[in-house]
């Protein structure tokens, strides 16, 4: 039904209206090149909007629509029941959204979807705020951080999608990161072949939203892993695997610092994220022991 | 050949869906929808019904996941009443906007607050501009029969849009009935199989629905929803017309009972409709010249029929079952006035609500305050059965 103006290498057009820099559109592009055509895919409004496209332009050469903001599992737990009604089976059924989309306003749906089993992939790309709207905070920005709506930067600590999934007994989740593209790949690719609901949790970097030079999006992300601020690991057959362990953590200081959004934090503020976060990586790699 | 059921209205909107083969069904429990939901999962549960039944966890997501289901392209299905359809709000304007001919029984109850379990319409009219088409029905075989037509109506392809098919929460949905059921060949060849029209998710034949749509389109999408709603009311007719050559029974978008000669005339919507025929056959034997109107096909709403029907018509009351709060009256009495143009005397009732039944004696006194009603008087709606002093109920209002 498309009338192709530009051709593109796969199956997200190139030339996407996102910021310099935008670690989305790395992982759109990435998870779509795993998973192939014979996919459906569903997305609610924020900036994976962008690939929804305009008017009668799109900018991927697959089958979806645009969910409203709340019920992208909803959504997808349904084109998943109308596929196999009609037999197919074998198109996979994508659900992609961001953490606002997912770990605030659609965390109903999405825990529907789970506990019933469904067949859904489902991907959240964090950009840890509502970054469409204008960078207001989501309760997966992470503390300290500086946003439109927590301006002396947030409170309180973020959720914690991943275990919040593995509660409700998911089959398969992981977090991935846009640095380590071959991992995120590998994730995709077993997700797909779940015979159940299944979760990968993607840090993505915004440069427009914390702050820092678009060159740098990759190099952010891999210290993020590098200082435990952001944890590669997966849950599959009932247990943690940790996937990437750095052999010595590098200092907070290193990620945080080199973005805006933590300009306002004092070194006791930092020393006691580091102490949470080391604490939290201890506990899972403790937990991948098990 | 049709076999003679004892159903309640629930069951029959259920006996509707299930013989019009729908493929999913999401539902989430809400009095008095509930045996809805239960019924449907007992007949997939059992084999009787070949369909997936999805126990989603809100309303809001019966009706997405209802959507992605269809989207997919295959009948799918839901039910619903009163904060369940609130709840659905969002998602009935995007079942609409991406013209998918989704049909929900509605089973009307009042919208909290303060909280009711019983009959009135204010749930789906606060939905009346929705993009929905919307029924009203009168007893259990029109929920039975309009079930079937409202899959008619919505899937052709000069309509496509959902469709609400609504009736009175307990006055119908838990009223046992005898309904004629004709044999699944029968509903089969009248309702057809689903085919997708218009956009639909094919992996082998890719589109991208709901996209942002600027200034520059916009208004022409919705121009074309508007298109949508004016062929529904032809259609109106024509589905009408095969289902009454069909199985006997023929429904007008609007219905008049004895209107030709008459002096005065009730117009209501729903269950209500019954007792107001009833009555004007009393007052008929009485000599008196009184007639009655129902509405069947609120929206799109058969302006011309009830001008028509109403035509020479002197004196026109009009039951609204939700409040119209801050309007000049009720939904369906702003809908009549303009039909009617200044052509007769109109005055809107306001009763029904949050489940007060409106009995025969009710319907009287509508008839008796409209002949004395004056053209001078005061013609803001009146509000039938109110206790005496009705500012003093539960006042709560203090340092007023
Ligand atoms: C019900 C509803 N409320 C609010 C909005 C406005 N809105 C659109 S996108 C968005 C932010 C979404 O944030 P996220 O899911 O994190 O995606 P991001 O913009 O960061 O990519 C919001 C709040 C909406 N579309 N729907
Ligand atoms: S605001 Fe952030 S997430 Fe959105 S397009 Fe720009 S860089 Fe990407
Ligand atoms: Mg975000």
């Amino acid at each position: 039904m498309y009338n192709e103006k530009t051709l593109a290498k796969g199956l997200v057009s190139h030339g996407v209206n996102t910021c310099a820099g935008c670690g989305l559109e790395i992982v759109f592009r990435n998870v779509l090149a795993v998973l192939g055509e014979d996919t459906v895919v569903v997305a609610p409004p924020g900036c994976v909007a962008l690939f929804s496209g305009l008017d009668d332009v799109t900018n991927m050469k697959i089958a979806g629509y645009q969910c409203n903001l709340e019920n992208t599992a909803a959504s997808a737990a349904g084109i998943r029941a109308g596929l196999d009604a009609l037999g197919n089976t074998h198109t996979t059924v994508l659900a992609f959204a961001g953490d606002g989309a997912t770990v605030d306003i659609g965390i109903q749906s999405l825990s529907g979807m789970i506990e019933r089993g469904d067949r859904v992939l489902y991907v959240c790309y964090d950009n840890e705020a509502y970054m469409n709207t204008g960078i207001q905070g989501s309760s997966s920005t992470p503390q300290g951080a500086s946003t439109t709506t927590t301006p002396a930067g947030k409170s309180t600590a973020r959720k914690d999608l991943i275990q919040i999934a593995i509660a409700h007994g998911i089959p398969y989740a992981a977090s991935a990161s846009v640095a380590y593209l071959p991992d995120l790949q590998k994730k995709v690719k077993k997700a797909s072949r779940v015979q159940g609901p299944s979760l990968i949790h993607v840090h993505t970097p915004c440069p427009t939203g914390w702050l820092f030079p678009p060159a740098k999006s990759i190099e952010l992300c891999r210290n993020a892993v590098l200082t435990a601020a952001w944890v590669l690991y997966e849950w599959e057959n009932e247990k943690i695997a940790i996937n990437y362990t750095p052999e010595r953590l590098l200092p907070l200081e290193d990620y945080l610092l080199a973005q805006g959004r933590f300009k306002g934090l004092t070194q006791e503020e930092i020393a006691e994220m580091q102490q949470m976060i080391v604490g939290k990586y201890r506990r899972l790699l403790a937990a991948a022991e098990m | 050949m049709a076999e003679y059921m004892m159903l309640d209205g629930n069951a029959a909107a259920v006996q509707g869906m299930a013989m019009s083969r729908v493929k999913v069904v999401a539902a989430y429990p809400i009095t008095p929808q509930s045996s809805i939901a239960e019924r449907l999962s007992d007949l997939v549960a059992s084999g009787e019904l070949q369909a997936t039944y999805m126990r989603v966890e809100s309303e809001h997501s019966a009706l997405s996941a209802t959507l992605g289901a269809q989207l997919a392209g295959v009948r799918a299905g839901t039910a619903t009443s009163s904060v369940g359809l609130a709840l659905m709000h969002e998602i009935c304007n995007a079942a609409s906007g991406m013209r998918v001919p989704i049909v929900m029984p509605v089973v009307n109850r009042a919208l909290a607050s303060p909280w009711s379990l019983w009959c009135d319409h204010q749930d789906s009219m606060a939905e009346r501009d929705s993009g929905w088409l919307q029924l009203y029905c009168q007893n259990v075989q029109e929920i039975y029969d309009l079930t079937l037509m409202a899959y008619r109506l919505a899937e052709h392809e000069r309509v496509l849009l959902p469709a609400m098919v609504c009736f009175d929460g307990f006055f119908l949905s838990h009223s046992m009935q005898k309904v004629a059921v004709p044999a699944q060949a029968e509903v089969d060849s009248f309702v057809g199989p689903y085919t997708p029209k218009n956009v639909w998710l094919d992996p082998t034949d890719p589109v991208f629905i709901n996209d942002l749509i600027t200034m520059e389109e916009f208004t022409e999408m919705k121009y074309q929803m508007k298109e949508g709603f004016a062929s529904a009311a032809d259609v109106f007719n024509e589905v009408s017309a095969e289902f009454a050559e069909r199985f006997g029974r023929r429904y007008c978008a609007a219905e008049g009972y004895m209107t030709e000669d008459a002096e005065a005339v009730i117009v209501s919507l729903g269950s209500m409709s019954g007792t107001v025929r009833h009555v004007v056959r009393e007052m008929r034997s009485r000599g008196e010249k009184v007639g009655a109107l129902k509405v069947t096909c609120f929206r799109p709403f058969p302006q011309k029929e009830v001008a028509r029907l109403l035509a020479g018509v002197g004196r026109v009351a009009v039951f609204d079952r939700s409040a119209g709060l801050g309007a000049a009256g009720g939904p369906l009495f702003l809908e009549v006035k303009d039909a009617l143009d200044g052509k007769a005397f109109v005055k809107n009732y306001i009763g029904g609500l949050g489940g007060r039944d409106v009995g025969a004696s009710t319907v009287e006194r509508v008839f008796a305050d409209l002949r004395a009603a004056r053209e001078e008087d005061d013609r803001a709606p009146v509000w039938c059965d109110v206790k005496e002093h009705p500012m003093q109920i539960r006042q709560v209002l203090r340092f007023v």
